[in-house]
């Protein structure tokens, strides 16, 4: 008998399933490990952010890609987290083990509070109390720098300072958030999201709580989300308003859309791409000789460059880098046929 | 006396916004979240046809409406007839891309400084006395054009052979289409007339205030005013900018000019946590079992 069968649940649940995927793994693990010694400082910042945003995305691609919940709020979420930290750092002068879990509660209570409406409301209602989340937390945040007279924004004092450092604790963070997800998306938690997804009449009519996997899908991924914007105000040291703008949001539904809906590989891969982009965009732009030219409009360049590529995958390929890579694999496995020979 | 001018005035401009928003939901249930940057496009339009037809004003204008017309079918014709029938996430996420597109190509375009329309069109805002207050020439007209585009678009949707296969495609798409109305043709003009309505308000808004990148925000803000009057109401809609309007202007009058930017937003939490559907919306029903 050839082949590969699962004869107990237990493998039908296992993350890892054959030993050629244990092997990748490990080998992603080691060269993820080897890679702060090898790498310059430039490369060495792009990992970092690659690896903060990836924890961002996840969280996103949790509500959106998983739970089918449209959220505009998402940089309104992370400037809540970075926010909450930057505050207590001020006030208080209070420490990361005390930023981390205040960050991570105004996360959930923040992602109650606008989870709510969702109950009441389908799909494009519910972006819309999103994006007013995002435009409420940051006119707060604004405000509390302008009344303390933090105008051009608020200076954190990071524990760690080596890039090697925070390298290895983004990545552990990242990973954690990976294995979080992916547990949690096994589990009944998980289940109940896809099926809230695919109908909720029939997800409830199957006994699942609509409202509770609702608001659980909010409260997780606003929880992660605000972590990830306390880390990013400390590895950017540095927190304002203006930081948090709706582009941020934009490049963060981005990577779930590039990456590809539904899935958390797609989630890493899509952040990826959208923080390399602009670094790609400004080697095109050296390679045809416009860089002196458009050098004052980067931004613009990179807004227009960005707009191109979502409709480009949105049009031509929804299921975004990760479809591409499961089409390259069907090619290969299925090679010389182009589909499942029949019998 | 002048707080009820500055309220209409803001009102009407909101409502301009709003009646697309609303005109694209109602017949195609998407939410087109590129108005703001259609808006601005109609806006430097009108920047461009000015210097065209210099001398000629009036050219100009409708120069400048005839292109935001074209410019909404160009978009359905080219992006939005793929999303048909997609999911309403990748519809939404669709013009989410679109609107970073042309902000980037507007910038690359026209650059980012300020720009006066009306100067280029070779008028000036003139501040007519109505006693009691002031309101300028453009603000004038800004109430007429809304009042003008609300009686034109009721007329077009009640009596209009055209305009009764948009809302019948808006109700029952797919009964509509088995009765032989063409979808694409319906979708086609919706965006177009929701594209020049915003392209008109953002013409005025740019005659009055000056072009620049605000104005994206104008029209984002113009969004809550929608929903809180219901989003595929267009009596709805003039209801909840006239709202949004008043607590805005009052608020800025009386508490803190900084608040202008939440505001809306605020009110628009309120409305959906209280009655989500807006104060004349049809009630979408939840599934339940």
């Amino acid at each position: 008998m050839s082949g590969y069968y699962r004869t107990r649940y237990a493998e039908d649940f296992a993350l890892l399933d054959t030993a050629t995927k244990k092997a990748w793994l490990a080998f992603l693990l080691v060269s993820l490990f080897i890679y702060p010694f090898l790498a310059g400082p430039l490369a060495l910042d792009l990992a970092n952010q690659i690896l903060l945003g990836s924890i961002g995305a996840v969280a996103l691609m949790l509500l959106t890609g998983y739970a089918g919940q449209i959220s505009l709020g998402h940089a309104g979420l992370l400037a809540a987290g970075a926010f909450t930290t930057g505050i207590l750092f001020k006030e208080l002068g209070a420490g990361i083990w005390v930023t981390l879990p205040a960050s991570a509660a105004v996360g959930a209570a923040l992602g109650l509070v606008f989870g709510l409406p969702s109950l009441r409301l389908r799909g494009l209602y519910l972006a819309v109390s999103t994006l007013a989340l995002h435009f409420i937390v940051t006119f707060a945040g604004g405000e509390y720098e302008t009344r303390r007279g933090y105008s051009t924004g608020i200076i954190i004092d990071s524990p760690i300072s080596d890039p090697r450092a925070w390298y290895l604790v983004l990545l552990a963070a990242a990973a954690a958030t990976l294995l979080f997800g992916s547990n949690l998306l096994r589990a009944r938690t998980g289940r109940a999201w896809r099926a809230i997804h695919g109908r909720e009449a029939v997800a409830e009519a199957l006994g699942v709580s609509v409202h509770r996997a609702k608001l659980s899908a909010f409260v997780v991924s606003s929880t992660l989300t605000a972590l990830a914007g306390c880390l990013f105000a400390y590895y950017r040291g540095f927190v304002s308003a203006e930081a948090f703008s709706l582009y941020l949001t934009i490049q963060y539904v981005a990577m779930i859309i590039i990456g590809g809906m539904g899935s958390l590989l797609g989630a890493v891969l899509g952040t990826i791409f959208v923080v390399l982009f602009p670094y790609a965009i400004d080697i095109a732009m050296s390679a045809l000789g416009l860089a002196e030219r458009l050098s004052s409009v980067v931004f613009a360049v990179n807004y227009s460059a960005f707009g191109l590529v979502m409709i480009a995958f949105l049009v031509f390929e929804p299921q975004g880098l990760v479809g591409l890579w499961r089409r390259l694999q069907s090619w290969f496995l299925l090679w010389p046929f182009k589909q499942r020979p029949l019998a | 006396m002048q707080l009820a001018v500055n309220i209409l005035v803001l009102a009407s401009i909101y409502a301009l916004i709003c009646c697309g928003y609303v005109l694209i939901y109602k017949v195609s249930r998407v939410l087109s979240l590129a108005h703001g940057e259609l808006m601005m496009l109609g806006a430097y339009g009108l920047y461009a046809t000015a210097s065209l037809f210099s001398g000629h004003p009036l050219v100009a204008l409708a120069a400048a409406a005839a292109l935001a017309l074209a410019v909404g079918v160009a978009v359905y014709a080219a992006l939005m007839w793929r999303m048909t029938g997609e999911s309403v996430l990748a519809a939404v996420l669709a013009t989410i891309a679109l609107g970073i597109l042309l902000r980037g190509a507007m910038i690359l375009m026209f650059g980012t400084q300020t720009q006066y329309p009306l100067r280029d069109l070779g008028w000036t805002n003139a501040s007519l006395d109505l006693g009691a207050a002031r309101i300028s020439a453009v603000g004038l007209t800004l109430i007429l054009s809304t009042a003008l585009v609300y009686g034109a678009l009721a007329v077009f949707l009640r009596l209009t052979r055209w305009g009764i296969r948009m809302r019948a495609a808006g109700q029952y798409p797919l009964l509509a289409a088995q009765r032989g109305i063409g979808l694409h043709g319906i979708y086609a003009l919706a965006w177009g007339l929701a594209t020049f309505t915003a392209g008109l308000a953002g013409m005025l808004i740019a005659c009055d205030a000056g072009l620049e990148g605000t104005l994206v925000i104008i029209g984002l803000k113009a969004f809550p005013a929608a929903l809180v009057g219901g989003l595929d109401s267009l009596v709805g809609a003039l209801l909840g900018s006239l709202v949004v309007a008043s607590a805005e202007v009052l608020l800025i009058h009386y508490v803190d000019p900084l608040l202008s930017d939440v505001v809306p937003f605020v009110i628009l939490l309120a409305m959906l946590v209280a009655r989500p559907w807006g104060l004349l919306g049809t009630r979408e029903e939840l599934d339940r079992v």
